[in-house]
């Protein structure tokens, strides 16, 4: 009987024991990040940008050329990083603290420039790595840190929707909100990376990717608790979809 | 520009830098408006792209400096240029460069503070610059020019030293220094040897070890070690890199110390003192980090006094009195910026009678 492999690890994530705690989505986001590098030749030519959150170590992960960024300022960086090193695949990969709080103006501005980089924005509605803090993307009502008594709309304001707003600007060719809760979810966000990295390497276009993802430690849930919440409360409020599609005739739905 | 001759301009300095970053080999410039340095993004916006290089205006000095951050770790020589205001908002962005040893040179045309102050020629970002404006225990190179001539040489310079010593550098200038014009010799590049950029990220390519910039270091001891590296730089700097400029010292029973605008008002008050007979010298930080400690110690043996001034109400004079170390005494003279608060040289003239 001949063996046929049929998974196995992508060549650019390494071989090494992951920090991120059980049921976080983190480190399956990594491993779709690695397995369209190799599907797409970019190992070797990329510089990826590391944000200041969970998933500052890239590095440790992703057997790639990497800088890694102060809180916020990816965008910024990548810009840097890009226009020198102009024929090189960039992408910054970034939590929801770091692009849509503090660094929201660094996210707009690179966007609207149409930066020839790739942005992979985490969404976990919460501050993971300082122990669940309320984001800008926590939901009305839940609780953290730092909103006793669940989220205020009146005290605290409204969830804040990344991929939308960045659908608005006209240096953007693709935004789109993915999840990765279930097989299907993960092959669509899968294809969502896929397709936001050839609009990088083979037009040189600023594409967008907000990835629904868990962080069960600081929701004070257990691993499928918290993949279940995706779909129960997070998904009516961040809708899957693709906001902005310069490609196809279907965009801007 | 490698002609043989170098060729006699009349420049701003704020030009002046352009021209030296641009023969300094610096392809890439990140800014944000504001005054007294608008002639610098004005003048690069236009020249830079004539040089294959890349202008961008950017939505904020935070931006800015972390552009400026990458651009570094690619391998570039890359700059930014602000003021006082904004030069506090890229605090952050030095630290880090400090901390991710990325060289790369931050221009600050300094005005009067605090808040919105004003734009008269000001030196109150002593502090800011040399005593680390950003987080954590790291040096920068600071350099003081007191004319045009100079804001082109040490932009060319404060290149050099960055790469040499993965350290950001920055030419700490003034409205004044900025704003007036000199006819200066565009001297060719100093042609010096620099360590290969052997740790900048390019993608892997032909590589198989991955490289990273970085300035996160968890593991048990390997900040410390970090750290301990990073002020060996420092102090290599300061036995190497120091830089004075020494006016009629020899004989000097009162030693001015002054930097940049202020050295400049006060060499013609030596001159002045001088003629009427009263043996005054000057020392002239040139580096402002390193710091001439030992040019003033040695001072301390033969003076009998010095007398600081500043554009300030007093800084720097905190460490010309760390060098003299209680030896002798340490005057201040220095008036708090605003408009019409330049000192004159009658005003210095007056100050070194009273200290003399
Ligand atoms: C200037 C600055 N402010 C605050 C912090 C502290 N800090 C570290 S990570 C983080 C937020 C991370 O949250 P997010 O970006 O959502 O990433 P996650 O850990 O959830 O993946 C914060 C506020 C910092 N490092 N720097
Ligand atoms: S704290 Fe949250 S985001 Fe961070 S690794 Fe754990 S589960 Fe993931
Ligand atoms: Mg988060």
């Amino acid at each position: 009987m001949t063996m046929q492999t049929v998974f196995e690890r992508p060549k650019s994530l390494k071989d090494v024991p992951s920090h991120f705690c059980p049921g976080c989505h983190h480190g399956l986001i990594h491993r779709l990040v690695a397995q369209n590098l190799d599907r797409l030749g970019l190992q070797q030519q990329t510089i990826g940008v590391a944000s200041v959150g969970c998933s500052v170590f890239l590095y440790a992960y992703l057997d790639v050329d990497v800088i890694e960024s102060p809180h916020g300022r990816a965008p910024a960086v990548a810009t840097g990083a890009k226009r020198v090193q102009s024929d090189k695949f960039v992408f910054t990969y970034q939590g929801d603290g770091d692009l849509a709080a503090i660094g929201t103006s660094e996210i707009i501005h690179a966007a609207n420039r149409g930066e020839a980089f790739s942005v992979l924005f985490v969404n976990n509605t919460t501050y993971g790595m300082t122990g669940g803090q309320m984001a800008p993307t926590t939901l009305l009502g839940q609780e953290s840190a730092t909103s006793p008594g669940g989220r205020s709309a009146e005290r605290d304001g409204h969830p804040i929707r990344m991929a939308e707003l960045l659908a608005q600007l006209d240096g953007v060719a693709y935004s789109t909100r993915v999840a990765v809760d279930n097989p299907q979810h993960v092959r669509q966000a899968d294809k969502a990376i896929e397709k936001a990295f050839r609009l990088q390497r083979d037009e040189g276009r600023f594409a967008f990717v907000e990835i629904l993802s868990t962080c069960p430690t600081n929701w004070g849930m257990d691993p499928r608790q918290a993949n279940a919440r995706v779909a129960e409360e997070m998904i009516p409020c961040f809708p899957l979809g693709t906001f902005k599609d310069t490609q196809s005739q279907e965009g801007n739905q | 520009m490698s002609q043989s001759t170098p060729a006699r301009v009349f420049l701003k300095g704020n030009e002046a830098v352009c021209y030296g970053a641009i023969e300094a080999g610096c392809r890439y410039y990140f800014g944000y408006p504001i005054t007294p340095q608008s002639e610098i993004p004005a003048l690069m916006s236009s020249e830079l792209p004539k040089h294959g290089g890349q202008f961008l205006q950017a939505e904020s000095e935070v931006a800015s400096i972390n552009m400026l951050l990458g651009a570094s770790a690619c391998g570039a020589r890359a700059m930014t240029s602000s003021s006082s205001p904004g030069i506090s908002l890229k605090q952050e962005g030095i630290s880090y460069l400090a901390g991710s040893e990325l060289p790369g040179l931050i221009v600050n045309i300094s005005r009067s503070g605090p808040g919105l102050g004003g734009i008269d020629a000001s030196q109150a970002d002593y502090f800011q610059a040399v005593k680390g404006g950003g987080h954590g225990d790291y040096r920068m190179i600071v350099l003081a020019p007191h004319s045009v001539q100079e804001m082109y040489d040490l932009t060319m310079h404060a290149f050099d030293l960055s790469d040499r010593y993965r350290m950001p550098a920055m030419l700490l200038g003034d409205s004044l220094v900025g704003q007036m014009k000199e006819a200066i010799e565009l001297r060719p590049r100093p042609e010096v040897e620099l360590p290969a950029k052997d740790w900048i990220v390019t993608g892997k390519g032909e590589r198989s070890e991955q490289r990273i910039v970085k300035s996160l270091f968890l593991g048990d001891g390997e900040l410390e070690a970090h750290n301990r590296h990073l002020q060996a730089k420092a102090e290599a700097l300061r036995a190497n890199e120091v830089m004075a400029e020494e006016v009629a010292l020899d004989d000097a029973e009162l030693v001015l110390v002054a930097f940049g605008a202020a050295a400049r008002i006060a060499k013609t008050a030596v001159r002045m003192a001088r003629e009427t007979g009263l043996k005054v010298g000057m020392l002239r930080p040139i580096t402002l980090f390193p710091f001439p400690e030992r040019h003033l110690a040695r001072l301390a043996e033969t003076a009998r006094r010095f007398l600081c001034i500043e554009l300030n109400t007093g800084q720097m004079v905190e460490d010309v009195r760390l060098a003299v170390n209680g030896r002798r005494e340490v005057h201040f003279y220095g008036r708090p910026p605003g408009t019409g608060s330049l000192p004159t040289p009658e005003e210095l003239y007056e100050q070194i009678r009273e200290s003399y």
